[in-house]
């Protein structure tokens, strides 16, 4: 028995034995690649990075990404590298075992700025692979950017079977890059490159052509014309990118102003407790998102839905009752409302830092609000886009209300002859009370929007009401039209004078041309004419 | 015989005013230098450098109450001409500092050599003279507020709108004064002043002093208000204000008269801005911002407008308040309190404290009047305007 328990035990380490000679024998160019990984020396990983990436194995990208991520461990004693996840679990790298633990001899592998070069050219091969569009096209980008010479054979297996347009365009850019720099590309291969970059046409393929070196006359030549059409076209994109954004904040002046526009225009009533109105809304907003985040969270995307006709009942509830209490016992003195609603609005500010505290309170956007799209050459973000169209959708429809309704008539009849429309048996003490609430209420829903883009804290209305009454004083009070195009051009001007003057000093700019517009014309853009103006 | 009586009863009150800041003015900074610390009448020097606070927002709330209260004017940038005026000074004393700044630059401000400028800029020069720093005191507000002034007016700019584009102009020179660019030592101002005019700005004699010449200022310009508004000029102000289109019919250059005094009172919040600095130890934008100009408004309103006392008068009453409740437990009601005084002047006491003392003097000297006299015949001529 013991001698047979000897013999056996003797056979079983002498296979153990064989095996663990075998074993590197046996084992093929990735599993030598993976050990490589263990020498710590980088020219040893670098060499591995290639191999690996190349190999075509399913490990390899996990490994790679590990190496980005300083997740790779290597073992010097045993040479074993592993793959530590995350979630804290590992794998060995050569073979994709799961294992129980790391030991504790095992280090991260180190890298160099050259290697990270080569970890991102490799990542972006390997990635170009995937069978995501999103992926494969960010892949494409990233090799445009790093235009690695050893990522041509992959970039150029890929272009062959992509069939997805625009990665396809991506890789062709990413192969010119790649092409240009490379030093033993032919004249007509980098000539093909530069016309490829020329019809990119962004900033960063006149980066690439600037800084491409040393090449042919003919190369040269072509790189300086591509370089010139492509800072002409930017010059239009830019011009196009500065009127995007003008548009914009032309529509956020115009959200917030337009309220304000109502209250003056109709009522000649200068609520400098307007912001705190806006201010409202947005907070209508965080209260409407934290009860859907608490209860119910699938209702998430649709919380500025709610919020919008609930912001316009809370801050319109809330204008009726100002106008009620105190508004109404100041009409003929506006100097003395001026001074009671900015009393008001201290009073609404300091309630609000009192049951919200002072700091900033998160809103979220909901998905279809979020994330944006290349249009040409600039980026449009989909909240602003949804602003601008939500910002002309309010438009139309208090045009629409002022101009079809019952109440939008006796408005009307208000703004144009307060007495007149008395004796025809208009009740005019209910129709202010209306039109302040009703402008309240677009205060609010305007307070929704810029919640989605601007800090929710008690100051937030402040930071407006400047703005808006110079859009109601440029454009013309009484005239909604006028809003619309005061608060467009104040938007638009706005942003082509900042990147000539600085944000601040455009700011200025604004201001003191509306100062000296007024001197021009008193009333604004579009005064109303006759008697009532000198009322 | 009613206007006799009325410059009669009204000197009254001046003088009365006029008595008790003087005697403010002597009092104060004697007890603080004279008795000794501890003594229950010493007044210690930090309610000195508080109360010359309190004196230069009277002057200010007075160069508010000759525009508004006389001639219908609601600015809302007043706080720009007083910053304007503390600015002038705050330069000045900066450029006092000589070598004992931090970086030792005999000539360069602290903030400039930080901010690497390499010479002064040329808006700087003079302000090593004291006589020139003074002129600037009366020349920059003024000059600000004729040239506005002179585009406002001329173009009727009124009411509402006129209001609006001031408090444009403070915020315009907000962001100005923001920027480090400008040269005015961008968000932190001016400030760590050590002389003026040779004297330690920290020291109780200077601190003394400065009160002193702060209830000086607020007489001199109290009586500059009053000969303005009782003397003619100020007659025409008046019907502008009540009715700017019929004094215009009548022959009056409105625009001229309108010019002039908000030039006036605009260097008259430089003045007040000029002494507010040496007494706070700072200037920077931040008193530019158009919520202080508005308060500054509101002390008005509270006190009484058109009554250049009633000014005066809510200026130190809004701030003691403001000192008092900012300081202990009570802070976070402030706004609500300063917010509540703004919605219930304006609803319930629209003539201020002094304006509806004065009313209700003149009722009850009326209904003596109409009880002691026999005739019933008196009771026709009554006139119930007292408010100047």
């Amino acid at each position: 028995m013991p001698t047979n328990l000897s013999a056996r035990l003797s056979t079983f380490v002498l296979s153990l034995f064989l095996i663990a000679f075998a074993l590197p024998a046996l084992a093929g160019p990735f599993e030598e690649a993976v050990a490589k990984f263990a020498n710590d020396d980088y020219s040893d990983t670098e060499e591995a990075i290639g191999v690996v990436a190349s190999s075509g194995n399913k490990l390899a990208f996990p490994i790679i990404s590990a190496l980005q991520d300083g997740r790779l461990m290597a073992d010097p004693d045993s040479k074993k590298v592993y793959v530590t996840g995350a979630d804290g679990k590992s794998i060995d790298a050569a073979t994709g075992e799961p294992v129980a633990s790391v030991p504790d001899t095992a280090s991260a592998v180190r890298l160099n700025n050259r290697l990270r070069r080569s970890v991102d050219a490799a990542i972006g091969s390997l990635t170009l692979q995937s069978p995501d569009v999103g992926t494969r096209l960010q892949a494409a980008q990233s090799v445009f950017k790093s235009h690695e010479e050893t990522a041509l054979e992959a970039v150029d297996g890929a272009f062959a079977k992509e069939t997805n347009k625009s990665v396809k365009a991506a890789l062709g850019e990413a192969r010119a890059a790649i092409l240009l720099f490379k030093s033993d590309a032919t004249e007509v291969e980098k000539l093909e490159a530069v016309a490829t970059l020329k019809a990119r046409g962004d900033q960063e393929a006149m980066a690439l052509l600037t800084g491409m070196g040393d090449q042919p006359a003919s190369v040269t030549k072509a790189a300086a014309s591509a370089i010139g059409s492509i800072q002409s076209s930017l010059a239009v994109w830019s011009t196009v990118q500065n009127a995007w954004y003008g548009l914009s904040l032309g529509s956020v002046l115009l959200l917030a102003a337009i309220g304000l526009a109502i209250t003056f225009g109709v009522m000649g009533v200068i609520n400098m407790a307007h912001g705190e109105m806006v201010m409202i809304g947005a907070y209508t907003t965080f209260v409407v998102q934290e009860v859907i985040r608490t209860r119910y969270p699938a209702l998430f995307d649709y919380s500025l839905l709610i919020a919008v006709p609930l912001a316009f009942l809370v801050a319109g509830g809330i204008g009726v009752l100002i106008e009620r209490s105190i508004i109404r016992f100041l009409y003929g003195r506006p100097l003395e409302t001026l001074l009671a609603t900015w009393g008001l609005s201290l009073v609404l500010q300091q309630a609000v830092r009192t049951m919200f505290g002072p700091t900033n309170r998160e809103v979220g956007n909901p998905s279809w609000m979020s994330g944006a799209f290349e249009l040409g050459q600039i980026t449009i973000t989909y909240n602003r886009l949804w602003i601008l169209v939500f910002t002309l959708a309010v438009f139309a429809i208090l045009l629409a209300m002022l101009r079809y309704t019952a109440l939008g008539l006796e408005m009307r009849a208000v703004t144009q002859n307060r007495r007149m429309a008395a004796s025809m048996g208009i009740a005019t003490s209910r129709v202010d009370a209306l039109t302040f609430g009703l402008g309240s209420g677009i205060a609010g829903i305007a307070g929704v929007a810029l919640s989605q883009i601007d800090n929710v804290s008690p100051n937030l209305g402040q930071s407006y009401i400047i703005d808006s009454f110079m859009v109601v004083v440029f454009g013309g009070v009484g005239n909604l039209w006028g809003t619309l195009v005061g608060a467009f051009t104040l938007g638009i001007a706005n942003k082509f004078l900042e990147p000539v003057a600085g944000a601040v000093l455009g700011k200025i700019a604004i201001l003191v041309l509306i100062i000296l517009f007024i001197q021009k014309r008193p009333r604004g853009l579009f005064a109303l004419k006759g008697r009532a103006v000198e009322a | 015989m009613t206007p006799h009586m009325l410059t009669k009863s009204l000197d009254r009150g001046a003088t009365i005013f006029l008595a008790i800041v003087a005697a403010c003015g002597i009092l104060i900074p004697l007890s603080n230098l004279l008795l000794p610390a501890g003594s229950v009448l010493q007044v210690p020097t930090y309610l000195v450098a508080l109360w010359g606070k309190y004196v230069c927002y009277a002057i200010l709330a007075l160069s508010i109450d000759l525009i508004w209260g006389y001639c219908g004017i609601l600015s809302l940038g007043h706080g720009a001409f007083f910053a304007l005026g503390g600015y002038a000074m705050g330069m000045y004393l900066m450029r006092q500092i000589g070598t004992r700044g931090v970086y030792g630059n005999p000539i360069l401000p602290d903030f400039m050599v930080f901010l690497n400028y390499s010479k002064l800029p040329w808006y700087w020069y003079g302000f090593d003279m004291f006589w020139f720093a003074a002129l600037m005191v009366l020349v920059a507000p003024g000059l600000l507020a004729f040239c506005f002034g002179w585009l406002a007016f001329r173009s009727r700019v009124t009411g509402v709108y006129l209001s609006i584009i001031t408090q444009a102009m403070t915020y315009a020179l907000l962001l100005a004064f923001f920027r480090n660019d400008f040269g005015f030592g961008g968000n932190n101002g001016l400030t760590d002043f050590k002389d003026i005019l040779g004297f330690n700005v920290q020291a109780e004699g200077t601190r003394a002093a400065l009160f002193a010449l702060s209830c000086l200022a607020l007489i001199l310009s109290f009586l500059i208000c009053r000969s303005v508004v009782s003397s003619k000029l100020g007659k025409v102000l008046i019907a502008i204000r009540d009715a700017e289109s019929r004094s215009r019919f009548l022959g009056y250059r409105v625009e001229s008269y309108k010019l002039f005094v908000f030039t006036l009172s605009a260097c008259m919040a430089g003045v007040a801005g000029a002494l507010y600095v040496p007494q706070v130890g700072i200037i920077n934008p931040s008193e530019f911002a158009p919520g202080n100009s508005i308060e500054a408004v509101i002390w008005v309103a509270v006190g009484g407008r058109g009554t250049l006392i009633g000014a005066a008068l809510g200026a130190v009453v809004v701030n003691y308040a403001k000192t008092f409740f900012t300081s202990g437990m009570l802070a976070p009601y402030w706004l609500f309190m300063l917010g509540a005084l703004f919605i219930l002047v304006t609803l319930l006491l629209p003539k201020g404290i002094v304006g509806t003392f004065n009313a209700w003097w003149e009722s009850s000297k009326e209904k003596r009047a109409a009880t002691s006299a026999s005739a019933a015949a008196e009771d026709g001529v009554t006139e119930p305007k007292m408010a100047e």
